[in-house]
């Protein structure tokens, strides 16, 4: 009996992958430009849920550091990947400090740099704050994502400043952070599903008794930290790859808030819950311009939709999940089969009370 | 560096610090008796500062009349947000709560954008308060002699309602014990609402203060004094009036200073504030004034 | 109360659905036609720019009423905010690009014109600069063009006009560090007026800010420790407004000068009578006296619109940059992207209503001339013109 549904359930996975793919390859092939970077802002987004998740939700530490993680990511790619030869047009003001001058890395190699600056840069912070708690441990975060911040306005020979960098190989096609989009959700899978992965969740079920149990608070801490300080690191160094163009301010503390939201929605501590949200989230908003701009509809001009409606519209619905919704979608749950399945059964079965003459049909 | 500038500085920190002062007064109220980091205080300030400017620019109310009626509206405004995003979610964990208040930061900001549009406004300009007194060679507006003035007598007043009243002695039987305190028949909810509106209240002054001092009114402007006033309510000991007006004044002054004698690091300044902020946490996490807490199991 | 949320929810989400249809519906209904040319724009309209992004747009809307055909076929405009906000320009872009526009004007900052520089370069499609003065718009894109001077020449003229008309020795900058225009510019005044003076220590102080500060007496008091002669801070108007009104405060005494920036109503309002006096340069621009007859003929329709405003230089631009765009297609005579691109960069001798210009290799309009400003009983005045070749 069992064995013969866990059959199922690798016919049932194959074709989801091969469809997805197959799905993927036909977006790459067909769409525009614009819907390509939407899906590429989807992928980034789930990979910086997925980071954050890890602290906050499988770990219960809250952290609001993300943005400056992120930074750390994205400014490796944007100083190692742009062309020599144009970097004097790129650091007009100053020319750019001469020992990293004439370096010039593939975007590869220049990502994964990216993510492991970001896990050393976790690593340091993370001896001091981690020592706090709770919401002491929000405000030092944040405030260690600002100072990366202001760090990076002001290395003008490094970062070229405020003025940002721009000419970065961007990528158009979607395989880089869609790809690596995967490759995090599986190693999420795994690490939660390994012993780190429990002891982290037990840290997030109470301190004193995971403590208590032999487990190492400190060091189980830092590697969840850390993990997801890597995470952040590549999930920034994609953000350059899109963007083309990047500066210091576009790293702001209120970025981080984006990403909670996405975890809030998805539910603390649900890996497919980040990944649907973080969907919803980056094509909601770009669904939702339609409230930024004019609105004729029955031949009246509707006056509520001018610029800003958006972000209204957008701030109400997060406010609505929080107090109403706290578990977010998908709550600590995973999306499975079992869950869709029962999930369809509980529905059916709804209809049936109300209507008994589906009864023995099924479908109609 | 000669004498006249130095006092010039040393001016313009006292009168940056003493704004600080009294916003972070109400970020320690709402702490105190909460545990609740209030991300949306600083965006309380914002639109009371819009309250200012609608009732003065379109109402028409004399100034000795807008004032009153801003604090009014903004204790109004931060009761209800009290009553509707942090109240439902007393007993929910307290990351919940915390979320909760940086969504009602995200929502106040967004709205102000979009009602009072992006574009900056500036405040009415009170020209006698504005104007210059000078101290020799040392130029100081009027409004910065007024601002200490003002923010020492919103501590005193806020420490005699502490201290001597009935509702202080339940806000401070609440901020020690909340489950106790609703045992022994004090209405929590209310003297938490009374907390908010207090709290609100001063940033309104707060907020008038700062519109007559700086003119330019913009939605976005709560957020970084928002975050300064509760670095400097966190360095002062955070739940302790008298200590967060010691830290807005540490803060403001550190700030100004740091220009003054290292005028290359002007770039850094807003980092003086998150790396005191570091510090303190690590050496003395209650800061300067605050009492020594333990852990609960 | 859960179930009544959900009802209230659902009934958001249907009713922003229904008027997701009602608008593409709306869009597909004239697009059907197949004879409307689509022009994209894309400019502040909310966050910390938007009084400038409005200013243009009214410009580049009374454009298009004036002059709402070419080839034969309807222009239609379509508008898009960039948020004040980098990363938002680029998508902006990216998504008027999507809905299939010909060429694309903005933006005011050149910051988020530089940001979707990028998208237009790989998307090869053609954009039109309205006042993005910085030199990294252009520079490098064969796409991008601009009808605005470019900040080398702006810097040159400020550091000219303090030096000759003001007599300054030393000068101080204040600028915006987070700020592209605002650090370019100034540093190009600083190279200027050092050759001027002849004299390296000439700059006596460099203080920086950021977008969005407040408090400046720290950095003001500095500068008048060092006591220049003039002050010359670019900048966004509103922090520049509150420089130079804390300034006065302080008992600095020596002019303040700026850039194109500061031609806002924005910089009055927060000023007030402190920045009386105050001193930019600008694009030449002035009702008073128009340069041709479109220009009187701009002027015109601009009062029928708006009877109490002032036109400022960059609406007249917001106008130009529209009809440069015209100009070009006309001259194509298609919407073929590569053909538009051919006909800007031969643009020769275009006649705008700020002034006659031709395209250099660059894609910048070569202008010689700047208009000198002056706040004056809470107005922007004409002061004069200063050529430079």
């Amino acid at each position: 009996m069992k064995k013969q549904y866990d059959k199922k359930r690798v016919v049932l996975n194959l074709i989801l992958i091969a469809a997805s793919v197959a799905l993927l390859i036909y977006a790459n092939e067909n769409m525009s430009f614009y819907s390509k970077r939407i899906i590429n802002l989807c992928a980034v987004y789930a990979i910086m849920g997925l980071s954050m998740n890890l602290i906050n939700g499988f770990t219960g530490m809250f952290s609001l550091g993300s943005a400056g993680f992120m930074a750390i990511g994205a400014y490796a790619v944007a100083i190692f990947t742009v062309p020599v030869d144009v970097r004097a047009e790129v650091f007009y003001l100053q020319p750019m400090w001469p020992l990293i001058a004439n370096i010039h890395i593939g975007f590869l190699p220049a990502m994964i740099l990216g993510g492991f600056l970001s896990a050393i840069a976790a690593f340091l912070i993370g001896f001091p704050v981690l020592r706090l708690r709770g919401d002491y441990l929000a405000i030092a975060t944040l405030g260690f994502s600002e100072i990366i911040r202001i760090a990076f306005t002001n290395l003008q020979t490094v970062t070229n400043g405020p003025l940002g960098i721009k000419y970065i190989p961007s990528f158009d096609e979607i395989w880089w952070p869609v790809g690596v989009a995967i490759v995090t959700t599986v190693f999420m899978f795994l690490l939660i599903k390994s012993t780190y992965g429990r002891a982290f969740k037990a840290i997030r079920e109470d301190e004193i008794a995971a403590e208590a149990m032999g487990i190492n608070l400190f060091k189980h801490k830092m590697l969840s930290f850390v993990i997801s300080g890597f995470m952040a690191g590549m999930g920034g160094a994609l953000m350059a790859g899109i963007l083309g163009t990047i500066d210091p301010k576009q790293f702001l503390f209120t970025l981080t808030y984006n990403f909670l939201l996405i975890i809030v929605l998805g539910g603390m501590g649900s890996i497919s819950g980040t990944i649907i949200s973080s969907v919803i989230v980056t094509a909601g908003l770009e669904w939702l311009r339609i409230a930024d701009e004019p609105m004729i509809m029955f031949g009246y001009h509707i006056p509520m939709f001018r610029p800003g409606f958006r972000m209204v519209v957008f701030s109400i619905l997060l406010m609505a999940i929080v107090l109403f919704f706290s578990k977010g979608l998908m709550g600590t749950k995973e999306l499975s089969w079992e869950l869709l399945g029962n999930w369809y059964k509980r529905q059916r079965a709804r209809f049936i009370k109300k209507d008994p003459s589906l009864k023995g049909g099924g479908s109609k | 560096m000669d004498f006249p500038t130095f006092f010039q500085h040393l001016s313009n920190g006292i009168s940056l610090g003493s704004l600080y002062a009294l916003i972070a007064v109400g970020y320690t109220m709402v702490y105190g008796i909460l545990r609740l980091i209030n991300f949306a205080h600083g965006d309380i300030f914002m639109m009371a500062m819009y309250f200012a400017f609608f009732s003065i620019t379109l109402f028409h109310l004399p100034w000795y009349i807008a004032i009153v009626v801003v604090i009014l509206i903004t204790s109004v405004l931060g009761m209800l947000i009290e009553a509707a995003a942090y109240r439902p979610l007393r007993d929910a964990p307290k990351t919940s709560v915390l979320i909760s208040a940086i969504g009602v930061s995200f929502l106040l900001e967004n709205l102000a954008t979009y009602i009072f549009s992006g574009k900056p406004k500036s405040f009415p300009e009170f020209t006698y308060m504005t104007s210059t007194v000078q101290f020799g060679p040392v130029s100081v507006q009027r409004v910065s002699l007024l601002t200490p003035v003002v923010t020492l007598a919103a501590l005193a007043i806020l420490l005699y309602i502490i201290n001597r009243t009935k509702l202080g002695m339940a806000m401070r039987a609440v901020s020690k014990d909340y489950e106790t305190a609703r045992v022994m028949g004090i209405k929590i909810n209310r003297v938490i609402a009374a907390t908010f509106a207090i709290g609100s209240g001063l940033a309104a002054i707060g907020a008038i203060m700062w519109g007559v001092k700086y003119i330019r009114i913009e939605p976005m402007m709560g957020v970084m004094p928002g975050l300064k006033c509760f670095i400097a309510a966190v360095i002062g000991g955070i739940g302790n009036p008298v200590g967060a007006v010691l830290g807005g004044f540490i803060l403001g002054m550190g700030e100004v200073l740091l220009v003054a004698f290292i005028s290359q690091l002007t770039g850094w300044r807003d980092a003086f504030a998150f790396v005191a902020l570091i510090l303190v946490l690590l050496i003395r996490p209650t800061g300067i004034m605050g009492e020594k807490t333990t852990e609960k199991v | 109360m859960k179930k009544i949320l959900a009802v209230l929810l659902c009934m958001t989400l249907s009713v922003g659905l229904l008027a997701g249809c009602g608008s593409k519906a709306a869009t597909t209904g004239t697009a059907a036609a197949d004879d409307v040319i689509k022009i994209g724009v894309f400019e502040p309209l909310t966050g910390g720019s938007a009084a400038g992004g409005e200013l243009e747009v009214e410009g580049i809307k009374l454009a298009n009423q004036m002059h709402p055909e070419v080839l034969g076929k309807k222009v239609e405009l379509i508008i898009v905010d960039n948020k004040s906000d980098k990363a938002e320009s680029a998508t902006a872009v990216s998504r008027l690009i999507d809905q299939g526009v010909v060429s694309i004007i903005g933006s005011w900052g050149s910051g988020y014109s530089i940001a979707a520089g990028d998208v237009i370069k790989k998307a090869e499609i053609t954009a039109v600069g309205t006042s993005c003065t910085n030199m990294m718009v252009t520079k490098g894109n064969d796409w991008y063009f601009r009808v605005c001077f470019i900040d080398p020449f702006q810097g040159k003229i400020m550091a000219n006009y303090a030096f000759t008309r003001l007599g300054a020795k030393t000068a101080a900058i204040i600028q915006e560090v987070s700020n592209d225009y605002s650090v370019g510019l100034a540093s190009y005044f600083k190279d200027e007026f050092i050759r001027l003076t002849g004299d390296a220590n000439s700059i006596v102080e460099i203080a920086n800010y950021n977008t969005g500060d407040s408090d400046f007496s720290g950095i003001l008091t500095n500068v008048k420790a060092k006591n220049p002669d003039v002050i010359f801070a670019p900048g966004n108007f509103t922090e520049s407004a509150q420089v130079v009104k804390q300034g006065k405060k302080l008992g600095i005494t020596a002019p303040f000068i700026g850039g194109d920036t500061w031609e806002t109503g924005e910089f009055i309002d927060v000023g007030g009578a402190d920045v009386e006096g105050a001193v930019f340069s600008t694009f030449l621009f002035d009702e008073q006296a128009p340069l041709n007859d479109k220009a009187a003929k701009f002027i015109e329709e601009y009062k029928k619109v708006y009877p109490d405003k002032t036109i400022a230089a960059v609406t007249a631009l917001g106008y130009d940059s529209y009809i440069f765009t015209l100009d070009a297609i006309e001259r194509a005579g298609s919407t073929d992207p590569v053909a538009i691109q051919k006909a800007m960069a031969s643009t020769a001798g275009f006649e705008g209503i700020t002034g006659t210009f031709d395209i250099t290799a660059d894609g910048d309009a070569d202008k010689d001339i700047a208009a000198i400003k002056e706040v004056k009983n809470g107005e922007f005045v004409f002061k004069e013109t200063i050529t430079l070749k």
